[in-house]
């Protein structure tokens, strides 16, 4: 455990607040005091509002004070990336369409943190509309990667990660819509977690691609995990794609749910283009679970090398509708040089969003187009169904899948220019959200130089209680999330 | 599947009310073409007789009891809004 306030878990700090030992006020200054410390140099934040939560911290420590906490959460402070809204806070998605953009209403996850006594810290840094695997996209700037300054946390919710692995909060939200939470996670050395397509609402959530995006937490510990994720969980009946399930007591489940398991290592997975070190440190953790003795097979996603499209496809349609929406008329970026409406449209948008988006949307229009629907759109869904069904038949063999969450370690700011290389960041996480799953990055060791690595499990649809209770058994045996970067 | 060559930036920038710079234009229909000619191995695949998924986990016909509710404020729904006046958003003239 370290020592510093901001770099404990949320179990270990709301055991301290339990006791008295500690205020929320104490630990949201902690959280505030290192922020101001270190952002110069991680620039994680977009903004935060320090009186704001300093004034929730207090209202917690009146809570407890009464002994009326709310429970595990209760004082904790929790930044959100800039795309879920928090009521008359800056809600930016890191674009300028949406730079002075001020949310008139709480998303459901926000509230459910609010209600839980959570301290809602700032809001964290992102690629461009979630779109991009580096947080190089942002209008606002690079995030840096509080591992080595000089190169990126991943994306796109890099400023969440690397505020979490900085100590400039306790836990964080991101969203992920293609390895958005698990890859940045995994660069940063901390745990992220993407829940199964319809567990968590999206209401209040800004829309990237409709079909695959979900909201999950970033932590230190797979046992905070749980814990976020049992606060943010359940059905919505503000989100028509949220599904009507049971959300069990993650944590209390950690316990009570004990291998060993067959865990499924899929063969594509472990080919061209791993990094060797990051592929070491995944085959050490699965004779990690092979001590423990979980039964390891080796089993085929066959369609896996067809993701990747299917995917650019899928997400680059649903962007360009989902962005119809800025059109500068009733809210967003609207250009001073319109003549008329329509010429309003077009100058809003182009000077509005930047070229990443650009890029999206030109590409989702294309393949939405008369005469190309059939030949992208309806062919990249029909082979989503394909790459469903290869998880769906490894699940009748094992209980969750082992992988690298991404082939390579954080890499340097600036060094993939081409947009192709850097869609290639994505090809072990994208699968996950074409298919629904449930999938959780855990940190597995660093490389030679000190750049974390982290390794994907990916669970069956619903099943969190059980893909955390697997990735916890890993977690807590291992010391990974009490190294900290040299800042 | 269409060849990469199809893909008229004109035309797609006009159907997305984008207007876009001659470099952009350049740019871009070189990095799509690259795009567009990595998802051609998609037409390699077999899809006969095989259903789309829209959502991984569909869920049909979800409905609310009509029941009216609190709405934001006009106040809060225009508070983001570029130009207003009388509780209405002021655009640019759209008739002659």
């Amino acid at each position: 455990m370290a020592s510093e306030l901001f770099y404990q878990t949320v179990s270990e700090l709301s055991a301290q607040l339990d006791a008295k030992t500690l205020s929320s006020v104490e630990l949201t200054r902690a959280v505030i005091e290192r922020t101001k410390a270190v952002d110069a140099r991680v620039r994680a934040f977009n903004s935060f509002d320090e009186a704001d939560a300093l004034a929730q911290a207090a209202a917690a420590d009146a809570r407890r004070a009464k002994g009326e906490s709310r429970g595990l959460l209760d004082g904790i402070p929790i930044a959100l990336k800039d795309v879920i809204a928090v009521e008359n806070q800056p809600l930016t998605a890191s674009s300028k369409m949406l730079a002075n953009f001020v949310s008139p209403y709480d998303a459901t996850v926000t509230q459910k943190l609010k209600n839980a006594g959570a301290v809602l810290w700032g809001r964290l840094n992102l690629d461009e509309f979630a779109m991009g695997s580096s947080t190089e996209n942002s209008a606002f700037g690079p995030t840096s990667n509080p591992w080595d300054l000089t190169r990126v946390p991943g994306g796109s919710s890099g400023g969440s990660a690397a505020a979490l692995a900085a100590g400039e909060a306790i836990a964080t939200l991101g969203s992920d819509t293609g390895g958005s939470i698990r890859q940045p996670a995994a660069l940063c050395g901390v745990v992220g977690m993407k829940p199964t397509y319809g567990l968590v609402s999206r209401y209040g959530l800004i829309a990237f691609a409709s079909s695959l995006d979900q909201i999950g937490p970033f932590t230190r510990t797979v046992e905070d995990a749980a814990l976020v994720l049992g606060a943010i969980a359940g059905h919505d009946e503000r989100d028509s794609t949220s599904f009507k399930t049971d959300i069990p007591n993650y944590r209390a489940e950690l316990a009570a749910r004990k291998g060993p398991w067959k865990l499924g290592i899929p063969k594509e997975y472990f080919a061209d283009g791993l990094d060797p070190e990051v592929g070491a440190a995944v085959e050490q953790a699965i004779a990690f679970y092979r001590g423990q003795g979980c039964e390891i097979k080796e089993v085929s996603l066959p369609h896996t090398r067809y993701c990747l499209d299917t995917y650019y496809i899928i997400a680059t349609a649903e962007a360009s509708s989902n962005l119809a929406r800025y059109d500068g008329i009733r809210y967003g970026h609207r250009s001073k040089d319109a003549t008329d409406i329509v010429d309003l449209y077009f100058k809003s948008r182009a000077e509005g969003f930047g070229a990443e988006v650009k890029r999206r949307i030109i590409l989702g229009t294309y393949v939405l187009s008369s005469g190309y629907y059939d030949a992208y759109y309806l062919r990249a869904q029909k082979v989503r169904t394909l790459i469903r069904q290869d998880f769906l038949n490894a699940y009748q063999e094992v209980d969750a899948l082992i992988t690298p969450t991404s082939p390579v370690p954080a890499f340097k700011i600036g060094e993939k220019s081409d947009p192709l290389a850097m869609y290639l960041c994505d090809i072990y996480t994208i699968g996950v959200n074409l298919a629904g799953l449930p999938g959780i990055s855990v940190p597995c060791g660093f490389t030679k130089s000190g750049l974390p690595i982290g390794m994907q499990l990916i669970g069956q649809p619903f099943q969190e209680a059980g893909l955390l209770a697997i990735a916890h058994a890993y977690d807590r045996a291992h010391e990974w999330s009490d190294r900290v970067p040299p800042l | 599947m269409s060849a990469p060559t199809d893909l008229n930036i004109d035309h797609v920038a006009q159907l997305a009310r984008l207007a876009l710079t001659p470099e952009e234009k350049a740019t871009f229909a070189h990095q799509l073409g690259d795009v567009l000619h990595h998802i051609e191995q998609l037409s390699k695949v077999d899809v006969a007789g095989v259903e789309p998924t829209a959502h991984a986990f569909a869920v049909h016909n979800v409905w609310q009891e009509d029941v009216a509710r609190p709405g934001l404020p006009v106040e809060k729904a225009l508070q983001n809004a570029p130009a207003q006046r009388g509780h209405m958003v002021v655009v640019p003239k759209v008739v002659e």
